[in-house]
Formats: C-alpha cells, structure tokens, sequence
C-alpha cells in the first residue's frame, strides 16, 4: 500500500484543485478564456479516461474511439435540430445509441487481435466519419450548428460557462470513479487479466471475449456522453470530431498520463491541450528574439516540440506523467 | 488386449480412447488410448516429439483431435471448449510458464479461483478484498509453499516459484484432476525434490496426470506409467513393468540410462 500523502497524491490532489478553483479565479478576474479552455480539457480527460478502461487496463488498443464523441455529438446536434431540446431527453438517447453501436463494432473488432484490432476499429471510426459527411440535411462535411444548449429546466443551465464547466467536472470526476470501481472488481481482475495473459485466462476458465465486450460498450457509452457534453461546449457538431487523427489524439492523452492509471489520462489531456495551447506562443517568442520577422510563421510549428517530446515520454516514462511521478517518489 | 480395456473404464475419471491427431504428415496422436483413475498419479514419458504435449492440449480442448473420444467423471468432453472442462474440474498447468506477471502471486491465483466461482460480472465490489476469493487462493499458495510471496509480483518469482505458483492456480479451482506438462523442467536439484515432495502430497487429494522429463521423479511418484513414441502408446503399466520393459529400454530409455534407473 502507497502511503496517503505522497508526491503522486499531492499532485493529483493539486490537479483537482486547481480544476475545482478555476471558475472562482475566473469570476474574481473575469478572465473567461481559460474557462472555456478547461471545459475542453475536461471534457476530453473524461474521454480520455473512457478510453483507459479498454487501452490501458484491457490492452484494448482502440484507435477510433472518437467516433463516439461524434455519436453522442451528432445526436444532440440531430435532436436540437428536430426541435427536441430536453437534455432528460436527447443525453439519455446519445448514451444509448453510443451504446449500442459499442455494441456492434466491439462485438464485430473483438474478435480479431493485435494490429488487426487497432485496423478494424480505426476502418470503422472511418466509415462514420464518411457516413456523416454523407448526412446532407445535418450539415454533410460542414458540420452542424447547435443553436440552442440542451435544457434542463431549472436544474442546470449550460449556457452560464461556471455550470456547464462544473457539470463537466463532476461528470469527470464520476467517470473516474466509476472506473476505479471497475476496474477492482471481479469484472475488473478479468479485464486485467486478459490484458495480460488471454490464452492463460481461457486456460483456467474465463470466457473472455464476453467481458471485454461489456467493457468496450461502457467504455464506448462513457465516451458518448462525453460528446454529448462537447457538442454542448462548442455549439457545433462536424465530422472531423471523429477523424482517426482526433482518436490518435486520444490515446497519445492516455499514453502520455500513465496507460493503466486512474488519473492519468486527465493529467495527459491537460499536458497535451496546454502544451498545444502555449507552444505556439512559446515558440513565436523564442523565435522572436532570433529572428523577429519570423516569429508569428515559427509559431505554426510547434508540433516540431511537441512530437519529441512525446517521444522522450515513450523511449523513458513508459508509465506517462504518472508512471513518471511514481518512479521519482520511490527515489 | 489393449490396456485401456483391461482397465475398469466405469472407475476412471478420465478416459481417453483412440485419440488421433495429425499435424500434415507428422503424426502427433496415434489411436492413443489411456486412462486416470480418482487419485491415481499416472505419469506420460516419452522422447521430444513424441505427442506428450499435443496430448495435453487435447485434453484441455486448446486443440481438437482428428478422431477419438475424450470422457471425463462420465461425461463425454471431446467437444467441450476449455472453460467447460476447468470448469467440471480439469485443471492444466502449462510446460511454458504463462503467468499473470504483472500481478501479485496472490492475484494470480485469486483469479484462478474466481473463474470458479461462477460468472464474474460483478462491477462494483472490490475483489481484492473478497475473503471468499482471497482465502482459498491464500490457502492454495500455503499448499505450494508459496505463503511467504503472496504479495510479491509474480515476474520477481525465481523460476522454480513460478512453478510452484501454476501449480497453485491449478490447485485454485478444486480440481478433481490435474494435469501437468513438465513440472520440474529447469529445476535445480533442490527445487525438484521439493516439488516431488510436494506432488506427492497432492496425489491423495487430487488425480494427476503428469508429462515429465525427470525419470527419477516419474519413478518416484508414478502409479502407473504411459510410454509414448511418435504419438503411439508402447507400454503402460506399473513402473516396475516400464522399468523391465524390453521395447521402452530400446526405443526410450536407451541401455545406459536403463541401467541407472
């Protein structure tokens, strides 16, 4: 047992208070911008988290899970559309319909393995990103305006940034918990399990495929609420949400938080989308200082800095950010 | 007569009759008749390539034989896929270590365990902290001599303790047979007699068919033993008969280790 106050757990500690405080900060300053970053931010870790269950404790390398941002994405956008605007009505049917088309892809990519896993759920990612290209009255490849939030009567109002931003949270929070509970319990240790070991698993009498079909479906729904929440946040729903490239952004979020731990993929969404958001910046102020005519153009390449750097995460923290905070507190 | 007739087939707890099995040209399994009896230790010997592993695997369901007939406690099981035979009781430890490495010893086992006990969706309750999962699994490490490494991870395990720890696993379910593929390979000297003291505790409680490569264990432990060549059955019987069989002396044993035996 890991000691309650270590650097890890401060850490952690300090991640969420920081998140918690961050509608104060901007009310006392009226500085909104970083508000609506952290929407985003949080919003994809909770993604990012969903996408744990399967990538880091199931070994299920997952390289379209984006696609169900879109699903609960297209379906509030498609409801709001129709004119229906109850939040009671369209997230309980994106969280359906996220499941249920979990339901087919992983009863459909489970049964391959390896390489031709990860081909087979990105194949299917694929054909959704053309299949709502194709949907000419929701907006084809140019996407949907979301004019109206989802309503909640009284309960919550997504239009005022500080509750959206703390409904986020708090769904955040509870998908966190709700893997912890998970992934330690019986269903849990089978999912671990077949990450290590599948053959061995069948061998003592686990049938496993039956499992990790239930994880990529809660997994798959978890993510569909959370694209439900982001289409709220940017009033907007396009293809390009579920482009293979947003879901290889997702698992470079897990892969560069700590794969297989609790918290993180949300410490990698926030390295990730800060550094995306700062390093544009940083570089076009460096390279102001050598050549200032240069600065603005310099800016575009940040991801110049930002693959290395993932890079260094994988050549030697293959624990993440988290692995890495772990391996400095055992000295 | 063949000796799996002479056998009492109603007694036996596995019963395996004519099993053939061919891998293109190369004949693993070649009407291979044998039988265990409840408590019996029944070990299968062999040269390299003789189908003492291929045996296993058919037994276990991770391959299928060409023909032949596989029954277990009275069930016909030749069709069963793997989790239905450990679950009536069947259970395999592998030749090839194959470990839950990145887990503790005792998780290890307490997952062997929990494939017996019943389905596992069960979402919410922590397992590590479920006495009905974590006692026997406990009590199958003391069993082993492994009580000591319960916490440690299962990839800091010596070689031996591995060994010991598949055989745990094994012992997690309540099997009524075991079978194992080479415990003692790559033991040292120690390690082997401590694993024959240790399977020979088992056998009272457990049938055991045991493919080994250590003929001083095999003699050691044996109540009956199987001799294969080329998935072909070439003597069975009592180790004193294997031990003056002329055929086995030839084909296996060869003169001067049948001379030290």
């Amino acid at each position: 047992m890991t000691a309650p106050l270590n650097l890890r757990s401060i850490f952690i500690a300090g991640v969420l208070t920081v998140l918690a405080l961050l509608p104060v900060y901007a009310a006392l300053t009226g500085n909104y911008f970083l508000l609506t970053l952290f929407t985003r931010i949080v919003i994809l870790a909770m993604a990012a988290t969903s996408l744990n269950l399967i990538l880091g404790y199931g070994g299920m390398v997952s390289f379209g899970h984006a696609v169900y941002l879109g699903i609960g994405g297209y379906v509030v956008g498609i409801l709001a559309k129709e004119g229906i605007l109850s939040g009671f009505v369209q997230w309980p049917v994106a969280v359906a319909v996220s499941a249920l088309i979990a339901l087919g892809l992983g009863a459909l990519s489970l049964r391959t393995r390896g390489v031709y896993f990860i081909m087979i759920t990105l194949a299917f990612a694929q054909m959704f990103y053309y299949i709502a290209i194709g949907l000419d009255r929701y907006g084809g490849d140019d996407g949907l305006t979301i004019y109206k939030r989802s309503q909640f009567g009284d309960l919550v109002n997504l239009s005022s940034k500080t509750q959206f931003y703390y409904l986020c949270f708090a769904f955040l929070l509870g998908t966190i918990y709700l893997v912890w509970r998970l992934v330690n319990s019986r269903f849990g240790m089978v999912i671990r399990g077949s990450r290590s070991n599948d053959r061995r698993m069948h061998a003592i009498g686990f049938p496993t495929f039956r499992y990790k079909l239930i994880c990529f479906v809660i997994a798959g729904t978890l993510c569909g609420l959370a694209g439900a929440l982001l289409a709220n946040h940017t009033d907007f729903i396009s293809p390009a949400v579920m482009h293979w490239t947003r879901s290889g952004d997702l698992i470079v979020m897990v892969v560069l938080g700590g794969m297989g731990s609790l918290f993180g993929p949300l410490i990698g969404a926030v390295a990730l989308l800060v550094l995306e958001e700062t390093l544009p910046v940083l570089i076009s102020a460096v390279a102001g200082l050598i050549l200032p005519s240069a600065a603005t153009q310099a800016g575009e390449y940040w991801q110049i800095v930002l693959g290395p750097l993932f890079l260094l995460v994988v050549l030697f923290a293959r624990g993440g950010i988290d692995g890495l905070l772990a391996k400095v507190q055992r000295g | 007569m063949d000796y799996w007739q002479r056998c009492n087939v109603a007694d036996a707890l596995l019963q395996v009759e004519a099993l053939s099995k061919r891998f293109g040209g190369i004949v693993a399994s070649d009407a291979l008749s044998l039988s265990v009896a409840p408590g019996e230790l029944h070990a299968v010997i062999g040269p390299n390539g003789a189908g003492k592993t291929t045996l296993i695997s058919q037994l276990t369901g991770q391959l299928a034989p060409d023909f032949g007939k596989i029954t277990f406690a009275g069930l016909d099981i030749t069709a069963l896929p793997t989790h239905r035979r450990s679950a009536l009781g069947l259970a395999r430890s592998f030749q090839i270590t194959s470990l839950f490495l990145d887990m503790s010893a005792l998780d290890n086992v307490s997952l062997a365990v929990q494939a017996h006990a019943g389905h596992s969706f069960r979402f919410w309750r922590d397992a590590r902290n479920e006495s009905e999962l974590r006692e026997p699994a406990r009590a199958a490490l003391v069993r082993v001599g492994l009580g000591e490494r319960a916490s440690a991870p299962a990839a800091e395990l010596s070689h031996g303790e591995h060994r010991q720890l598949e055989i745990a696993m094994a012992l997690a379910g309540r099997p009524r047979m075991l079978l194992l593929d080479e415990p003692m390979a790559g033991l040292g000297p120690e390690e082997s007699a401590r694993m024959v003291e240790m399977l020979r505790a088992l056998k009272s409680e457990h049938a055991i068919l045991l493919v080994e490569h250590d003929m001083e264990a095999v003699f050691a432990l044996a109540d009956r033993i199987t001799v294969l060549v080329y998935g072909r059955v070439i003597a069975s019987g009592a180790p004193e008969t294997i031990r003056n069989h002329a055929e086995v002396r030839r084909a296996y044993l060869g003169e001067q280790e049948a001379a030290d035996v």
